[in-house]
């Protein structure tokens, strides 16, 4: 286990080298003129751009630009933003609250498709099951960018239930519309696979043994039925974080929270390249993290697998 | 059961993350709720440095942080504010500025020349790269505070340091007093030190000469009625609170907090909701429910927004003036500004804005108004081009009016209108520097102060900073100067209206439309105007009962 763990740092590592250069090349690539995009409309005066295009090395090549960034960032130094401020910092602030969000939404989406969908394979083709099937593909059909604003509307202002927009230091009930908005993404996959593998496990061998072994219904549902029907939907969920942070980017818009995605959509659109490559740079270790952690849990879940 | 153990961990660990997620926004409601402050929506400001600050959002929370040397009366004429008396002297080239005695920065400060001075130079000085570092250009030196990269952008050689670094023409000469000489006379000096730009530093400011100090902008300090509470939140909040012992008029709320939206419509919601007191700007999805949503807190006061297509004088097929005034008259200005902007901007039928003074209505006379019949004769007379093209930047929502003009102009001309997509205004830009063939141009203009020189400098004249079309006229030229020397602002109106009955004989540009504010607030607040720079009156809003 803990030499399969080693390998898999080690190999991160390169993944976040190769990743990183990756995006810096497409950053680059698509950089024109980032001072102009800097000012918008307004005409940019020589003097200003010479100063700016020093600051940021702007005038030296791509790998130049690259050595520039890879050497700040051994030193701790994640760069300045285009704004004058600088990365770190900008992602000190941005990176809690956008966790705290998809935390509740992970949260929301598993509690909700883990009941639910045990409760459909338990009521199959019962009236339950038809109807979240049509709910769940109803909202796998509608895009966020409908339901954000939609929801916002509905819940937010018509009914007044919460409160429409969030700030920063949001509360857990700031947070939950968006949070419910972003779990809609994956509540349908999610639900769907917990059906299906608890359906198909509930014919399993071993589920008899344990009925007829006297286990009480209960038990063998939620601890042996559950146990190996979760395999596939921790994978899921795992897959699903990187969703949920995409999603983060209209989420993050309509109500107002000034997070990864927000700052990540700015960023490109300001071809703040530095920024860019930071933003995401953290999304990388993030998905490498959840993977292995995704990939633990199968251990724990399945005994049959074995790591070595 | 082996497997149990790292199970319950992960459940174990879900649950600590999750207590942790609870906890932490924690006590952070609102305790403004009742008390006697406003909250205004704003975008996130790209800068807090008065030189550096050259949207609308960095200068309105500047606005209530800073109290101007001059404001602007009802007539848009300027009124001395922070400044005892502003004189020139008989060519206006020399202008004596006295400050209002008393006055101190918010940290205790007293405001003197030198903070001025020192924040002018600042912003002058090119190698800060200061965004409204183009304000100071008219100020005797200016050229000597800036470097020129010797091999061109792209060539190997670092720029050299610029010749000077204080300008030559602000002199002290005591502690209220200062001078300022252009390097031309200029009758508008005064209007044009209404702008933010125009601020002064406190010596807090500064790290050593010349440089500020790490960290000053995020608490930034100044001599206006409002000191910033705490830091600038950034993409968050700016939270500013009354200054104690202000000199000058004070404000009737006791404070404001400038709240920051990243989405208009999602500070819309908030409008409605009540969570925003003001919101400056309503978006134009949100439009057609605001009077039902807002009723009669739903207003519109005029802005100096200009919204015009130019014609790039690099393209033969527009040299024709008569093509440029059939494609003009082709349009049909009120449908547009009816249907796709639902009220919120108004016809344009001159070259500059009503909010400037000497402006004239119908300027452009005939040629701005919806006439198909005659523009079809004019188009088939002059044998314009088949098909002509109206390039924009798609990320500013341009594609609906740029395709409802383009259907206008196909109707009545007979002939083939496109909109030409370009990614970002920095894109068309590129592609006019490189003479490629774009057809129209689409353009906006928002003032830096009232004056008609503002529109008729910039937008028009041979060596103007936003004349991307390349429309040159001598005549149109040295009436624009002729007007900025004379003597009295009368006399230099009438010369600049002369320059701009030039531009309705030739029509270089389409006027298309005049902003306006549209805005709403809650039902915490009353007396609410919002001015031609898109700022809230903050002397004026007050909390209800």
């Amino acid at each position: 286990m803990f030499r399969y763990i080693v390998r898999r740092l080690l190999q991160m590592v390169l993944t976040f080298f190769g990743a990183t250069f990756m995006l810096f090349a497409l950053v680059f690539a698509n950089q024109k003129d980032p001072i102009q995009a800097l000012v918008g409309e307004r005409p940019v005066s020589e003097s200003q751009r010479i100063a700016l295009t020093e600051r940021y090395h702007l005038d030296e090549g791509f790998f130049m630009q690259y050595w520039y960034y890879m050497k700040g960032l051994f030193t701790g130094d994640f760069g300045t933003s285009m704004t004058g401020r600088k990365n770190w910092e900008m992602m000190a602030d941005a990176w809690p609250v956008t966790l705290r969000l998809a935390l509740i939404a992970i949260v929301i989406a598993a509690t909700f498709s883990v009941t639910m969908g045990v409760y459909s394979a338990l009521k199959r083709g019962g009236v339950f099951d038809n109807v979240s099937l049509f709910i769940t593909l109803v909202l796998l059909a509608m895009p966020i960018v409908v339901i954000a604003p939609l929801f916002q509307l509905i819940f937010g202002i018509e009914l007044g239930w919460f409160p429409p927009t969030a700030t920063r230091d949001a509360t857990v009930w700031q947070l939950l519309l968006p949070a419910i908005v972003l779990a809609c993404i994956v509540i349908a996959p999610e639900m769907r696979v917990t059906r299906t593998a608890v359906v198909e496990n509930l014919r399993a061998d071993y589920v008899r043994t344990a009925r007829a072994k006297g286990l009480t219904r209960t038990r063998v549902i939620w601890v042996h039925v559950l146990r190996n029907s979760l395999i596939p939907v921790v994978t899921l969920i795992g897959v699903d974080l990187g969703g949920l942070m995409a999603g983060a980017i209209v989420t993050e818009h309509v109500f107002n929270i000034p997070g990864v995605g927000f700052n990540l959509a700015r960023a490109i659109k300001t071809e703040d390249g530095p920024l860019v490559v930071g933003f995401v740079s953290i999304l990388v270790i993030l998905f490498l993290f959840i993977n292995l952690l995704v990939d633990l849990l199968y251990a724990a879940l399945d005994p049959r697998i074995r790591y070595e | 059961m082996p497997g149990k153990a790292p199970w319950k961990m992960a459940a174990g660990a879900t649950a600590i993350a999750l207590l942790a997620a609870g906890c932490g926004g924690g006590g952070s409601e609102d305790s403004a709720a009742t008390s006697n402050t406003v909250v205004i929506g704003i975008g996130e400001p790209q800068h807090l440095i008065p030189t550096n600050a050259t949207e609308s959002n960095g200068s309105e929370v500047l606005s209530s942080l800073f109290y101007p040397l001059v404001d602007f009366d009802a007539e848009n004429k300027p009124v001395v504010v922070a400044a005892e008396s502003i004189t020139p002297d008989s060519k206006n080239t020399v202008w004596t500025v006295k400050l209002k005695p008393g006055f101190t920065f918010s940290n205790g400060e007293p405001v003197t020349s030198e903070n001025y001075i020192n924040a002018w130079n600042y912003g002058a000085y090119g190698p800060n790269g200061q965004g409204a570092s183009y304000f100071f250009e008219k100020i005797k030196g200016y050229a000597d505070l800036q470097s020129k990269d010797p091999d061109g952008e792209e060539g190997p050689k670092k720029a050299p340091d610029p010749k000077a670094k204080t300008l030559e023409g602000l002199k002290k000469v005591d502690d209220a007093t200062f001078t300022i000489t252009l390097s031309a006379p200029f009758a508008g000096w005064e209007s044009v030190m209404g702008y933010t730009a125009f601020y002064p530093l406190p010596k807090a400011a500064w790290k050593s000469e010349g440089v500020i100090a790490e960290g000053f902008e995020d608490a930034i300090i100044g001599n206006g009625p409002f000191k910033i509470k705490g830091k600038w939140e950034h993409d968050s909040q700016i939270v500013v609170e009354k200054v104690a012992d202000f000199k000058g008029e004070a404000p009737k709320v006791d404070g404001v907090t400038w709240k920051i939206y990243q989405d208009q419509q999602a500070e819309y919601a908030d409008l409605v909701a009540g969570n925003v007191d003001v919101q400056t700007q309503i978006p134009i999805e949100s439009l057609g429910k605001a009077s039902a949503d807002l009723g009669d807190r739903f207003k519109k006061s005029p802005n100096s927004t200009f919204q015009f297509v130019g014609f790039p004088t690099f393209q033969k097929e527009y040299q024709d003036v008569r093509v440029r005034k059939a494609i003009s008259m082709a349009i049909n200005r009120q449908e547009i500004t009816d249907q796709i902007f639902l009220g919120s901007q108004s016809p344009a039928t001159s070259f500059v804005s009503p909010v400037v003074a000497g402006y004239r209505p119908d300027t452009c006379g005939a040629n701005c108004v919806y006439n198909p019949s005659e523009a079809k004769k004019l188009y088939t007379e002059a044998n314009g081009p088949k098909e002509i093209k109206i390039t924009y930047n798609v990320d500013g929502n341009h594609k609906a009016w740029v395709d409802a003009t383009c259907n206008q102009i196909k109707a009545a001309l007979g002939i083939n209108c496109v909109g030409g997509e370009e990614p970002k205004f920095a894109d068309l830009l590129s592609k006019v520097e490189k003479k490629q063939p774009v057809g129209l141009i689409r353009l906006g203009w928002i003032m830096d102060y009232p004056l008609m020189e503002n529109y008729l400098g910039p937008l028009y004249s041979t060596d103007g900073s936003s004349n991307y079309y390349g429309y040159s006229n001598p005549t149109f030229d040295n009436l624009v100067k002729e007007g900025s020397a004379a003597a009295t602002e009368d006399e230099a109106i009438k010369k600049w209206q002369a320059a701009e009955d030039i531009l309705a004989q030739e029509m270089p540009v389409i006027p298309l439309r005049n902003g306006q504010n549209v805005y709403g607030y809650s039902t915490k607040v009353n007396n609410v105007t919002v001015d031609l720079f898109q700022k809230v009156n903050l002397y004026k809003i007050e909390v209800v009962g």
